[in-house]
């Protein structure tokens, strides 16, 4: 039963989603059509429900090990822990699918029903618009990746999960993922919509910003999760390899972030029309090609994907579909809608186009190198592209955007001189080179980590440079989120060169009682012993490492060997500290020693302040949330003043009118609201 | 009871090790898991093998892979290393044997030309769009003041 509600859920919503389609169009008529329009918002928030119902009937499904659904069957065990029977919904094809386009109704659902500040037209396009793609991802998940299928015969028990996703990363990291990838649908829905109603204005601009925020930040923090899950599970204490999966969240995530300085210029400046279009269109599509790349089977070989093109291609139509589309309304549109007003280079407008085309130009070099060995693979060529390539050709752009990063926010709107700011100039450029000497004279460390070093310095002090001269107190929240955020990113670059730089490795094979050092802490290899959890068994170290002098701390680092399906896994075991992290992983046995004793491979890690890599995540994405809350205060503020303000001239008119005549049903239009102040800025 | 226990234990952690075992039936290389003495050296080889990949696992390094074959590279690599190879000769070693696949490090060549030539393009379009955007801006204004 709860299959096929789930099933009939999903049809429902797809044609909901065509309801909302037709409605929204319809709704930009002027004619005797444009009453229909009122039924895209409704359609919307139903289909919201019923798309979200499914998904939780899937997980239901799961959450129960209902072994005559394919999908529970060939991927979910009844001896799992209960929590990853839970996340196992969507560690793979169907259920991640499923999740997306729930989240992707969602994201229809809660514009429909929470946005009123736009004109109807635009919004009727708007939904319209994102009913449209909703079609199409619906099409996808029923025509080709039925997530409820039955088998003819119940499965006596399932295959299991890859046991690399029985963690709790799984439950974190895809979720956030994908309301950051499929959040910015909004964007691309109301890009569309804006550009289609000839409505590219900085109140658009003030609607889509939360959005795009929104999603940015769930994208932040889903890559973030996602790069300290890579780093604990897969035992060699690797954050970012430049791997096309990783790419492919990247790239929306680059997009976005223009996106959201761009919509800031248009909504403060009204400047950036056609910039802030495109961008929301690009960022939705990195989202989609990211799906297509992950999601395919090209990543595992471009001729498995040949072989059996059937959900490749599907995604790959709907790519070109949505992309192809929206350029050509771009097309036909682009030349109706003027530039907004301009600005001088040595302006914070100009700071920020600087860095949107830096951001732009990243994204071109990840997009290049992560699509051209799969180009380059269809014609049989196998080449490799990874960190030799991207660092230094990121870096082209990347080391110019930092130093403008630093600098833009101390810059005025519209035109400024640099010679106003040139105290902080010279002390920023002082820092740089401060630290790119010291960093040198200290030991052989290669390029980009010295000028990652010294570029996160010179910013997280920059970034608290907009607070120089001002009253803490009466610095807005959406100020405070900018400061935040970029002082995230001086942290994780931070991070990034402190691991890349000072990293010490020792690798050993030793027996219990024998010990290793690294970077002043000694580790010593107490016992060996079996253990066994609920669907694996393992050999657990019991490692006591302290650094100095201090108490050791006891570490058990595991080696498991999953049975459903048979996998080993490292389990790493980590100490925390303010200054980094230490790291332990346990490998196989590795013959004896001289008195007969087994050894056991060991490595040990010791990174200092890699986890600033993460925290810098996490303070980026808080940016992100503080700048919401500041915007949709300051926002709903205006809202009531303006609302306030209308009541109060009501009230006077009737006040005069009431004075003229009668005088006793004076107040009543302000009566509900009780005593009315002054319309506040 | 004492030697029981261990001699239990042994059994144990044999039974579980069989399988591990059956995978790899030879013991790994021995610079697989074994770093050089010096340094230096290691820190050359690390280096190189952050930028190998390793041809039976899905995007992993060589130096990030528990995979028989990753060790095997490993200890190429140290023993290379060690016998005083630099690693552009190494990495040229290997790419003769298993082809461009294995380096990470792209080299210019007429497969990969592209890679190298677009953000060159790149660079140039950037400076357009910026000159375009940012450049006659300013001329602009500053006719205007």
């Amino acid at each position: 039963m709860i299959a096929e509600l789930g099933l009939a859920a999903l049809w429902l919503s797809t044609a909901l989603a065509v309801l909302q389609m037709i409605s929204g169009a319809l709704g930009l008529r002027s004619g005797a059509g444009a009453q229909f329009a009122i039924y895209a918002r409704p359609a919307a928030v139903v289909q919201a429900f019923l798309a979200v119902l499914a998904f939780f009937l899937l997980l239901y499904a799961f959450a129960v090990t209902d072994l005559s659904i394919k999908l529970v069957a060939t991927n979910s065990h009844s001896a799992k822990p209960f929590i990853y029977k839970l996340t196992g919904t969507w560690g793979n094809h169907e259920g991640s699918m499923l999740l997306w386009v729930g989240v992707l109704a969602l994201s229809g659902g809660l514009l429909a029903g929470l946005e009123r500040r736009l004109p109807e037209k635009t919004m009727s396009a708007t939904l319209a618009v994102q009913g449209f793609v909703a079609l199409g991802f619906y099409s996808f998940l029923l025509l080709s990746s039925n997530p409820f299928e039955r088998l003819p015969v119940p499965a006596i028990e399932g295959g299991g999960l890859n046991p690399l996703l029985q963690d709790i990363g799984l439950a974190i990291h895809p979720p956030t993922l994908y309301v950051g990838y499929v959040g910015l649908s909004v964007a691309f829905s109301l890009a569309m919509g804006a550009l289609i109603t000839r409505e590219v204005n900085p109140n658009f601009a003030k609607v889509l910003r939360p959005w795009v925020l929104g999603a940015w930040v769930f994208l932040t923090f889903g890559i973030t999760a996602g790069s300290y899950w890579a780093y604990y599970e897969l035992g060699w204490g690797g954050w970012w390899f430049w791997d096309p999966v990783e790419n492919a969240s990247l790239m929306p995530w680059l997009a976005a972030t223009a996106l959201l300085h761009s919509v800031s210029v248009l909504a403060a400046r009204d400047a950036l029309r056609t910039w802030t279009i495109m961008l929301g269109v690009l960022a939705f599509s990195m989202s989609m090609l990211g799906t297509f790349l992950v999601r395919s089977g090209v990543l595992t070989s471009v001729h498995a994907f040949a072989v059996d093109p059937e959900r490749g291609s599907f995604i790959l139509a709907l790519l070109g579909l949505y992309i192809g589309g929206a350029l050509v309304i771009f097309a036909m549109r682009a030349g109706s809608i003027s530039e907004g007003k301009r600005f001088t280079a040595t302006s914070r407008e100009g700071a920020l186009v600087f860095n949107n085309v830096m951001l732009s130009a990243i994204l071109a070099i990840v997009l290049l190198g992560t699509l051209y060995p799969l180009l380059t693979e269809a014609f049989d060529v196998r080449v490799s592209v990874g960190p030799p390539y991207f660092n230094p050709a990121g870096a082209i752009f990347a080391i110019p955007m930092f130093l403008v990063m630093a600098i833009g926010p101390l810059l005025r709107w519209k035109d400024d001189k640099p010679a106003r700011i040139q105290f902080e100039l010279a002390a920023l450029a002082a820092v740089v080179i401060a630290v790119i000497a010291l960093v040198a004279i200290l030991g052989d460390y290669s390029v980009l980590a010295v000028l990652g070093l010294a570029l996160s310095i010179a910013l997280a002090i920059a970034a608290l440079l907009p607070l120089r001269g001002r009253n803490i107190r009466r610095v807005p929240v959406a100020t405070w989120g900018m400061i935040c955020a970029h002082f995230g990113v001086a942290v994780a670059l931070f991070g990034m060169a402190s691991e890349s730089a000072f990293t010490s490795e020792k690798l050993a094979a030793v027996a219990p009682g024998d010990s290793v050092e690294v970077a002043g802490w000694n580790i010593e290899m107490a016992s060996v012993d079996p253990v066994a959890g609920p669907n694996w068994t393992a050999i657990e170290a019991r490692i006591l490492a302290a650094r100095g002098d201090e108490e050791p701390t006891v570490l058990g680092p595991q080696s498991r060997n999953f049975w459903s399906p048979p996998q080993p896994t490292s389990e790493s075991a980590l100490i925390t500290r303010w200054d980094g992290q230490l790291y332990v992983v346990i490998g196989d046995q590795a013959g004896v020693d001289a008195n007969g004793n087994n050894r056991w491979q060991l490595r040990v890690w010791w990174k200092p302040f890699v986890t600033f890599i993460w925290y810098g995540g996490l303070l980026v994405a808080f940016g992100g949330i503080l700048s919401i809350a500041g915007r949709v205060r300051v926002d709903l503020k205006r809202r009531n003043a303006v609302a306030m303000g209308k009541v109060r001239r009501e009230d006077m008119d009737a006040l005069a009118e009431g004075d003229a005549i009668d005088g006793a049903n004076g107040s009543s239009g302000g009566s509900q609201d009780g005593p009315i102040p002054e319309p506040a800025e | 009871m004492i030697r029981s226990v261990v001699a239990a234990l042994t059994l144990f952690g044999g039974l579980f090790a069989a399988p591990i075992l059956a995978q790899q039936s030879m013991p790994p290389a021995p610079y697989a898991y074994v770093q050089l003495e010096d340094p230096v050296l290691e820190a050359e080889a690390t280096e190189l093998m952050e930028t190998l990949r390793c041809l039976k696992c899905q995007s992993q390094s060589i130096n990030d892979s528990d995979a028989p074959m990753a060790g095997d590279m490993r200890h190429q690599v140290r023993s290379r290393i060690l016998a005083g190879e630099s690693p552009t000769q190494i990495r040229s070693w290997l790419v003769e044997r298993y082809g461009d696949y294995v380096s990470y490090e792209p080299e210019v060549s007429s497969t990969t030309w592209p890679l190298f030539a677009i953000p060159l393009l790149l660079l140039g379009v950037v400076a357009l769009i910026l000159l375009r955007r940012l450049g006659k801006r300013r001329s602009e204004t500053g006719g205007h003041s």
